[in-house]
């Protein structure tokens, strides 16, 4: 076979793979000559924005990573956060949105298989699953066939890998047509002491390569996702990879294994752009070389070239670099587990990275350089300009009944069941919460009483009035789900998904989000410890909505003492903590204008931090001590549709009094941030509601008594009351009858 | 009381049960890796669920014809206890110790969620922990669990007393015939079932309605 790796590197070349002319100036500067044609793939694959982060760099840096029970911060598979008695918590958020816009399932699958191989990679074993799926108008001719193919996808690589998934978000808005949203989160457990890194010491080590065999599936998918879509979707089908949860499961399992015969000095999984990523990566954070002949590399196409074979993304792969002594015991792990195990080079000390194939040397490249040297980019972005705020006596009315009917079986905020059903949430046997609360939440295994909690947020509306109000609400809504538990937040991961930072008002958008998470972060003590950014989500110009999701992890001291969302008994006091003192006010970009109105005016509700802080730290306390029954956030559709789903998860109606002088549309339906509803089991004349209340007082936290428990029907105030069967099928019967092709 | 639970690549609830036959015996289980010669000498044998060889052939088949079956085999045929959970059940159907075949879900989709069984013969190792006509909680979490016989195995195995447990309450998550659940060999001595009895064996899992299954088996061994 005759493979040409010294052709012309042309312009044209140059901008098929991405790269634009003063890159590849940059490149031939570095590098004193032309690249070859693998080297010129390598280069497109490293310097590519999914893996360079060359618009976004600058500012991730700005962003909290640190704390004291940070282990690892971003920069590694995953971050690492203790969570005590010698065991960590490993985690990360992935998107996975172009492959899975352009082939659903595969897409989809892969980037559960991704997020997985990231967290045990670090030495951790899966625990507990999300995914942030965001679709297009849900009468758009592709969202059925995209809602169905994603499910089905991150339910047949995480249901056969045995990873309970126990949370999530699935959201729709034309803005999403285009350019679909797959956002998949893993976590972990470890010991704090055997973590395992990425990074390469010692010289002349062998570099094993463990898994699956490469193919040509998946070449230049890296560089596929650095970029727009266009009316040529249909023809980047190949770009997309094929998952085998399979080989995953066995992967995972010879990796736990073989980590413990203490024989892994590095290890790195091979993500986007495969081999090449990997090796680099290695090599460059321990100040080594990397050599590889590829004839080692098991293949399982013939006629590989090096340029396919250096930019595959065949999943199930693994690079590591091993103790010498120990590889005969490390292979017969492989061996057990029928995985291929081979030696595909060394470790070297002249900081190269040398491709060898059939006695050719293809690339030869500074291995630093090849990372960072990477462009970085200060993009121009213009002024953020938040929308205005609607007129005061703008509230357009609706019967507060019908409405809060309506909602509950609005795509919006209708259960999620057919969904979460397709996903199994309970291998393991650790799962105490399910999805369809404020938090999932697992038991540590091996502990008695730990949990963890897990949550995954964004309310992408605000983030497209306002971004910096947006970054900081999504961050403060998953710390508020979390709380709402009973746990402390611990850290979270973000993915940022936007559109084309090319567009200053796209990149102003990406500036103003991460200073807002930024912001809340720093507050509310609860570091990003690992991330992924996905931009150019565009087609044909039009961007998606500013989407950064925040995954957030929480710590349960004893799980026997976390709260849920559902009544827990009869005749017990609704109190609505965190509320203003007229309980609701702000209407702008809430889910009652968009989804009853067609409206997406009004700015953003604005997020007061401190007072987040304070409100939720009162709220943990009264779950901890025993006080609170219940307790669910509110979040879209306000006090209404919380208290609709506090009803229809528990089967138990409440009575709610009105307060006077307040438009009960804004009392209902206003999105105001920072509120809880708590029940509790207290005399409403007795001492200690009166202590509740002193304390709420002395913290400046407004907690009033705004109902009962109760009867079989939600009756909220002065509105026709909703017998809670009839909430329950209007919030269960959307998403059937949807994908039976009976709604839109 | 000992017992083995068998493992093949691919399985991933070999932990659960693993877990809930420790924590209920008080003895964790001998692990019998699928290459193992060796099948110890034990009173229960449990094939747990998963998707053992990514159920690529059809789900079971691979593991069906794995020499460790032949061990099974022989040592059902002597009357010790067989246990197969979901993809359990559906290596028992595929070695044939057991008969019909499980199709894919009506609904084509894996399920997930709480079903209520009926407990239809109470008067085997597996069952005698429940009474007859005892409807309990029971969560599934599969994608081919949609039983099917012929007419006459069918009615051989329903006039025998061999339908262990039956989806109740209009509950039936994958349109199995006559609501079948769990159904027995002639001797009632192996065991196969889609719903995960041991997913649901302490308050932690939110009811303990499994575990009667697993109590019942190993008291009785005991």
């Amino acid at each position: 076979m005759t493979y040409q790796n010294d052709i012309a590197i042309t312009p044209q070349l140059v901008a098929d793979h991405g790269l634009k002319p003063d890159e590849f100036e940059k490149i031939v500067a570095l590098i004193g000559r032309q690249p070859t044609y693998t080297e010129l793939g390598i280069f497109s694959a490293m310097w590519n924005e999914h893996c360079s982060y060359k618009s976004s760099k600058k500012w991730l840096k700005t962003l909290p990573t640190t704390g004291p029970r940070v282990i690892q911060g971003p920069g590694e598979n995953a971050g690492v956060v203790d969570i005590g008695d010698g065991q960590a918590v490993v985690f990360k958020m992935e998107s996975h949105n172009h492959p899975s816009f352009i082939e659903p399932y595969q897409g989809a699958a892969t980037g559960v298989g991704g997020i997985l191989r990231d967290v045990f990679t670090m030495g951790a074993r899966p625990v507990a699953a999300m995914n942030a799926l965001r679709f297009g108008a849900p009468d758009h001719e592709k969202t059925r066939h995209l809602v169905s193919g994603v499910v089905a996808g991150v339910g047949g690589y995480g249901n056969a890998f045995g990873v309970p998934t126990v949370g999530g978000e699935v959201e729709f808005d034309e803005r999403y047509n285009g350019n679909i949203l797959v956002n998949a989160f893993a976590a972990g457990l470890a010991d704090t002491d055997k973590i395992f890194y990425s990074k390469a010491e010692g010289v002349g080590l062998p570099v094993v390569y463990l898994g699956a065999k490469t193919g040509r599936d998946g070449v230049g998918g890296a560089t596929m996702a650095s970029a727009e879509f266009g009316d040529d979707i249909e023809e980047k089908r190949p770009t997309v990879q094929v998952g085998d949860p399979f080989t995953e499961k066995r992967l995972l399992e010879a990796c736990l294994e073989l980590m413990a015969t203490g024989a892994v000095i590095a290890i790195q999984d091979m993500g986007a752009a495969g081999l090449t990523c990997s090796a680099v990566e290695m090599g460059a954070k321990g100040d080594l070389g990397i050599e590889l002949d590829l004839d080692k590399v098991p293949v399982r196409e013939t006629h590989m070239t090096p340029y396919e074979m250096m930019l595959s993304e065949s999943q199930e792969r693994m690079l590591m670099v091993l103790h010498p002594e120990k590889e005969a015991e490390a292979r017969a792990v492989f061996v057990k587990w029928e995985l291929d195990f081979a030696t595909v080079g060394k470790t070297t000390d002249d900081l190269r990275f040398r491709v060898l194939w059939q006695g050719q040397e293809v690339a030869n490249l500074p291995i630093k350089d090849l990372g960072d040297e990477a462009p970085e980019y200060d993009r121009p972005w213009t002024p953020s300009v938040p929308a205005a705020a609607l007129a005061a006596d703008d509230i357009p009315q609706v019967d507060v009944a019908e409405a809060l009917l309506k909602l509950m079986g609005s795509h919006q905020i209708a259960s999620r069941r057919w969904v979460y059903e397709q996903y199994d949430t309970l291998i393991q046997g650790n799962s105490m919460q399910r999805p369809g609360g404020d938090a999932g939440v697992i038991r540590v295994e091996g502990h008695a009483t730990k949990g963890l909690a897990f949550t995954s947020d964004v309310n992408p509306r605000y983030c497209e009035a306002d971004p910096y109000e947006g970054g900081k609400q999504a961050v403060a809504e998953a710390w508020r789900n979390l709380t709402a538990t009973g746990a402390e937040p611990l850290a979270a991961t973000d993915n940022l998904n936007f559109g084309n930072p090319e567009r200053p008002e796209i990149m102003s958008q990406l500036v103003h989000a991460i200073k807002g998470i930024g912001e809340a972060c720093r507050a509310l003590d609860f570091p990003i410890v690992s991330g992924n950014v996905s931009l150019y989500n565009e087609t044909n110009g039009q961007g998606i909505l500013p989407t950064p999701t925040i995954g957030g992890v929480g710590l349960l001291p004893d799980w026997t003492k976390m709260a849920r969302i559902g009544f827990a008994a009869e005749n017990e006091m609704i109190l609505l903590v965190g509320a203003p003192a007229t309980r609701g006010t702000h209407l702008g970009q809430s889910i009652y204008l968009r989804d009853l109105f067609g409206r997406r005016d009004g700015s953003a509700p604005h997020v007061d931090l401190a007072h987040e802080r304070r409100t939720g730290d009162f709220v943990r306390k009264l779950i901890r001590d025993g006080v609170a029954t219940a307790v669910h956030d509110l979040s879209d559709g306000g006090l209404g549709v919380a208290l609709a789903e506090m009803s229809v998860a528990s089967g138990i109606g409440a009575t709610i009094v009105d307060l006077n002088d307040q438009d009960p549309i804004l009392q209902y339906f206003g999105e105001d941030q920072g509120r809880y509803l708590v029940t509790v089991k207290l005399d409403p004349q007795g001492e200690e509601i009166m202590a509740l209340w002193n304390e709420a007082e002395r913290l400046g936290i407004f907690a009033p008594w705004i109902g009962t428990t109760g009867g079989a029907d939600l009756v909220l105030g002065a509105a026709r009351p909703l017998p809670v069967s009839d909430l329950k099928a209007s919030h269960e019967g959307w998403f059937p009858a949807y994908m039976d092709g009976a709604a839109a | 009381m000992k017992s083995a639970v068998i493992v093949f690549p691919g399985l991933n609830r070999d932990r659960d049960m693993i877990a809930a036959l420790t924590k209920i015996s008080g003895t964790a289980p001998a692990i019998v890796w699928h290459q193992d010669d060796d099948l110890p000498d034990v009173d229960l044998i449990v094939i747990p669920g998963g998707f053992s060889y990514g159920d690529y052939l059809r789900c079971g088949a691979i593991a069906a014809r794995s020499p460790i079956m032949d061990r099974v085999r022989d040592r059902a045929a002597a009357g010790v206890n067989v246990l197969g959970v979901c993809n359990g059940f559906q290596i028992l159907l595929e070695a044939g110790l057991l008969p019909g075949a499980l199709m894919r879900n009506q609904s084509l989709k894996f399920v997930c969620r709480e079903v209520k069984l009926e407990v239809t013969n109470a008067d085997t190792a597996f069952t005698r922990g429940y009474t007859n006509g005892q409807v309990i909680r029971c969560p599934v979490a599969h994608h081919d669990g949609n039983y099917f016989a012929d007419s006459d195995t069918l009615a051989r195995i329903e006039g025998e007393g061999r339908v262990a447990f039956r989806y109740a309450d209009g509950t039936n998550p994958n349109g199995s015939i006559n609501n079948i659940a769990g159904i027995l060999n002639e001797r009632k001595n192996v065991l196969g079932l889609m719903p995960h009895p041991e997913n649901l064996i302490e308050s932690a899992h939110g009811g303990d309605d499994g575990r009667a299954l697993f109590s019942g088996l190993l008291g009785q061994a005991a």
